[in-house]
């Protein structure tokens, strides 16, 4: 691959780069060393079973890792070709990274106030600059015409459902370069699902997503590429097509993929 | 399927007559619990006004007088007056300086145990503050009333150290374990997804705290300060001691006061049982018992009010 920010097909630009990254809480190890790189613009769909370390993995690119005490990580893990252990400003890196976790978490303030949460931290307190950006964060999540007449009445008094579309909405807040959705479905129903999963086929035009989920159907439908981590290792990363066509590599995948274990 | 027999229908078919009036008799108790609170507050507020009732309704006696007036000589010979405005206003303004005091050192420090502090710190700064609030209030009277004293004519020149300065110092100081603990409490039963979502979001720890924390422990943090108050307003033996005892609307920090607590502790020994005095100090006592209620009812809105906003 070339060095150059050629946007042929061939080599697409890597918006995250993992090598050889290592995760141990309190001396046990969780991560053993994995190696995989985001595209720019694609959705990458993180599968496997329980503890196989996809949320700890989430986890250290954001570096909200640094808050486990007893984590250590080794490695390198580059967000934008910036080595994120080597950023002095940890707070930029989490706003250039929107993070979405599985249980809908409004955090208590009005709803306005949720979306508005991010661009605020980042100094942008006029109401003239917030007022369109929460209004474009609540349409992107496919929430606003349910909210547009009560942005002042508690976010967490919202459905899950709807909680969880205002955490994403949140999460876009910030302009992202980069969308975390960490099992974001499995609070809410499947009609929200689906209506959640077109409003992420729309960002991929914008932004990169990684899509970590235990719904195989779901990944299948959604991403560009999959990758199927298993305790810690990675046991195969390609194209979607390739992992679900059933001539993937690994048996394990197949097995997976098909519901034959996990 | 339907050959399994449900376990949780075997188990409800033998409970024993025994174990249902057991759980009919807990139910029973923890009711009674529940409501007893309200029963004592209730019976101690009737047993005090009951003492005071009758001179309410005395010749010479008025609620205006009672009241408003700041004259309190209850032992004149030819001329009684009971009027208690100077010993509310001296409650008032200790408890306030107080407060101005505690509140911020008090939620700082409770801010600071919750979210700043290494654990072991955390440890050792939680053992000392219980240590604080164990120290008994005679101790604290008399800390106010030598080294404090001492320390205000000294940086001060005032004539006497024993004043509304003194007396909301030492108030300060004793109010503040009963705020940090309370408050970290609260802090602290703030589930960690919110402060993951915070961090996630970019947030600073300091913008994490102030857009995150505080609103979500608001109603905890809100009783911790109350409890603060509660405990300033019904604080005896330390402000008898050194606030000075003067019956006296306070001009400056610097004057000596006399609140409602001392003075009813002050009297009470004097006063004849069943005299207009004696019935007068436990009119006190109620009036000390409305201005703490009026003070919890006021936050109670207000935190009504902002949780509708």
């Amino acid at each position: 691959m070339t060095e150059s920010a050629t946007h042929a097909p061939a080599s697409p630009v890597k918006e995250i780069e993992v090598s050889d990254l290592r995760l141990a809480y309190g001396g046990k190890e969780v991560i053993h060393g994995i190696s995989f790189n985001v595209h720019r613009n694609e959705i990458l769909a993180v599968i496997g079973p329980a503890q196989s370390g996809k949320t700890s993995m989430l986890r250290c690119l954001n570096r909200t890792i640094d808050f486990t005490a007893s984590a250590s990580v080794s490695g390198c893990v580059k967000v934008g070709g910036q080595d994120v252990r080597a950023m002095k400003d940890v707070f930029a890196l989490r706003r250039r990274i929107g993070m979405v976790a599985p249980l809908p978490t409004g955090l208590p303030l009005s709803i306005y106030d949720n979306v508005a949460f991010a661009p605020r931290c980042s100094g942008v307190t006029r109401k003239a600059d917030l007022e369109p950006v929460v209004e474009k964060c609540l349409r992107q999540a496919a929430l606003w015409d349910e909210v547009k007449d009560r942005l002042d009445s508690l976010g967490t008094a919202l459905s899950g459902g709807q909680q969880q579309r205002l955490t994403i909405a949140r999460a876009l807040s910030h302009q992202p370069e980069i969308l975390c959705l960490d099992e974001f479905s499995i609070a809410i129903d499947p009609v929200t699902t689906m209506r959640i999963e077109d409003v992420l086929k729309e960002l991929r035009e914008e932004i990169t997503i990684i899509l970590v989920t235990n719904l195989t159907q779901q990944a299948r439908r959604l991403s560009d590429r999959t990758m199927f981590l298993l305790e810690g290792d990675i046991v195969e990363i390609d194209a979607t097509d390739v992992i679900y066509s059933g001539e993937s590599k690994s048996e394990k995948t197949r097995g997976y993929v098909s519901g034959m274990f996990g | 399927m339907s050959s399994v027999p449900s376990p949780i229908r075997i188990a409800r078919a033998e409970r024993s007559r025994a174990a249902v009036l057991a759980e009919k008799a807990l139910e029973a108790l923890i009711r009674l619990s529940g409501v007893s609170a309200i029963l004592f507050v209730a019976a101690i507020f009737f047993f005090v006004l009951k003492e005071a009732a009758p001179v309410l309704f005395s010749e010479g006696f008025s609620l205006g007088q009672f009241l408003f007036s700041t004259e309190w000589y209850p032992t004149s010979a030819n001329n009684v007056r009971y009027g208690t405005f100077a010993l509310t206003v001296g409650t008032l303004s200790v408890t306030a300086l107080a407060m101005l005091i505690a509140v911020p050192f008090g939620l700082g420090a409770a801010i600071y145990l919750s979210e700043f502090c290494k654990p072991r710190l955390r440890e050792t700064l939680k053992v000392v503050i219980e240590l604080l609030s164990a120290i008994p209030s005679v101790v604290w009277g008399f800390v106010g009333l030598t080294v404090m004293s001492k320390l205000i004519v000294n940086a001060t020149g005032a004539p006497v150290g024993v004043n509304v300065l003194n007396g909301g110092i030492i108030l300060a100081l004793m109010s503040v374990p009963v705020i940090v603990s309370i408050g970290e409490d609260a802090l602290k039963a703030v589930p960690d997804s919110f402060r993951e979502a915070g961090v996630a979001l970019g947030a600073t720890r300091w913008q994490l705290v102030y857009r995150v924390l505080l609103p979500a422990a608001r109603n905890g943090l809100l009783a911790a300060v109350l409890l603060g108050v509660g405990r300033a307003v019904g604080e005896t033996m330390a402000v008898l001691m050194a606030t000075g005892h003067a019956v006296h609307i306070p001009g400056s920090l610097l004057d000596s006061v006399r609140t409602l607590t001392a003075n009813i502790a002050a009297e009470l020994g004097e006063a004849p049982s069943g005299s207009d005095h004696y019935r007068v100090l436990f009119l006190t006592g109620t009036l000390l018992f409305l201005i703490t209620l009026v003070v919890n009812l006021t936050a109670d809105f207000v935190v009504r009010g902002i949780r509708r906003k």
